[in-house]
């Protein structure tokens, strides 16, 4: 049985960075990967500041900050662009919910400014006449996540010492993982960050499959700008229960559109869903009408790993002393996948975290002393 | 039944789709791809993308269209950054 410091269960961008903040930090990890496509592979990539709630504020703010820190050493693969999001006012109740995001992020140093009606016009001209107005925020950026998370393996790979298998893990226990040949892996500590996958080997984690749609279009360079997301997306992101939609349009390197999104529970069919399909494109369309004229050339679907409070689980699982946890990123796991990596490799090598690690903690749901 | 292509007039049977017409032309190629790269009709069958030609300014699939009496067929879709919408 071959060992190391740590093994890694998942290889999207939260297992990636994972892998690359504890070889950093000396140890020796093993990744092992069984190839079946998580969220970051179809996710859009989007890295955005999220202030919900204070805990997703520091997560997601420390997180652009590394990613601000990676980007000028990412190859071209990569696609980093810091295009900022316009997130749009449609009315006066929407622009005070501008105003009040504003306020949250400048208290925090974040950079951002309002966009009134001519403004935001003159910005994104694509976007239908009479909306109220935006709020932008510059630091947010783009990125194409599967490669970054190869880029960061790689990183890890090149500076430290890090072991990539692909092979599907069956069982953990203890020090042990077994995989799919029969073979097994020993660490120190076993990393599960396999997603939407993870209840398979650790029954009881508190996570539910949402499904999302994205439709992607030929290139129409120059288009749209910046990512451009409506206000009303707040509110529909996160409901818990029932289907919903909310313009949210990225204008990629190539020219062109990535457009979202919905949000489905209680499914765990990948087939595109016309009518949830119908409703996001109708919905895109209400805000960048031109799109009816646009080529689409690819839809598909993925699925986000949802804890009951949308925050992820990053930390030691309460019941399981050597299993540490960095799943349920929901839709966020491109942007806060650097944090919750330095956070958890604090915790693993008894560093300080950078930012409080106790809403993040797994402890906080009952329930998961099911090993 | 004559159609255009590139600017360069071409004969085909009735029925022809404009893959098929496309494929009796050198290079038989339908657009290039964001790194430069020639593309060709790959699936035959409107699923794959790879056939977007410009027909009278718009963006179609060459395989899912036929052709109509004096067509235009434009293969330079992705050539140069604007030049989809162009």
């Amino acid at each position: 049985m071959q060992h190391t410091d740590v093994l890694v269960i998942g290889a999207g961008i939260v297992g990636a960075a994972c892998a690359h903040a504890l070889t950093q930090a000396g140890l020796s990890v093993r990744v092992i990967d069984a190839r079946l496509g998580g969220a970051t592979a179809a996710g859009m990539g989007h890295l955005v500041v999220m202030d919900d709630n204070p805990a997703e504020l520091a997560l997601s703010q420390t997180s652009l900050d590394l990613w601000h820190a990676w980007a000028p050493h990412m190859d071209a693969g990569c696609a980093f662009t810091a295009c900022g999001t316009l997130w749009l006012a449609a009315n006066d109740a929407e622009l005070q919910a501008a105003h009040n995001k504003r306020s949250t992020l400048q208290a925090h140093g974040i950079a951002c400014e309002m966009l009134d009606a001519t403004a935001l016009a003159r910005a994104e001209p694509a976007l239908r006449p009479g909306l109220a107005g935006a709020l932008k925020v510059q630091g947010d950026s783009v990125v194409y996540a599967p490669r970054a998370a190869q880029w960061l393996l790689d990183q890890a790979a090149a500076q430290g010492h890090l072991i990539f298998e692909q092979a599907e893990a069956t069982h953990i226990d203890g020090h042990t993982v077994t995989l799919r040949d029969g073979s097994q892996r020993s660490a120190g500590a076993i990393v599960l960050a396999s997603g939407i996958q993870a209840p398979q080997l650790c029954p009881g984690l508190p996570l539910r499959p949402k499904k999302g749609h994205l439709v992607i279009t030929d290139r129409y360079p120059g288009t749209v700008r910046h990512q451009l997301v409506e206000l009303g997306y707040i509110t529909s992101a996160h409901h818990s229960d029932g289907t919903s939609v909310a313009f949210n349009v990225q204008p990629r390197p190539t020219g062109q559109l990535l457009i979202g999104s919905s949000r489905e529970f209680d499914t765990t069919d990948p087939a595109v869903n016309n009518a949830v399909m119908a409703r996001m494109l109708q919905r895109a369309l209400d805000y960048l009408p031109g799109l009816a004229d646009l080529n689409a050339i690819r839809t598909w679907t993925g699925f986000r790993a949802a804890t009951p409070d949308s925050l992820p689980l990053i930390g030691a699982h309460p019941e399981h002393p050597h299993l540490w946890l960095a799943v349920g990123h929901e839709g966020l796991g491109a942007t806060t996948a650097p944090a919750t990596a330095q956070l958890l490799a604090a915790q693993i090598t008894g560093g300080t975290p950078a930012i409080d690690p106790t809403p993040y903690a797994p402890a906080r749901f009952a329930g998961l002393n099911t090993p | 039944m004559h159609i255009v292509v590139n600017g360069a007039p071409l004969q085909v049977p009735a029925g022809t789709s404009v893959a098929a017409a496309l494929a009796q032309q050198t290079p038989g190629t339908t657009r290039t791809s964001v790194t430069g790269e020639a593309r060709a009709p790959l699936c035959g069958m409107g699923v794959c993308h790879e056939c977007r030609v410009r027909i009278h300014g718009r963006t179609r699939l060459a395989c899912q269209t036929v052709c109509t009496e004096g067509m235009s067929i434009h293969t330079d879709v992705g050539t140069a950054p604007g030049s989809a919408t162009s």
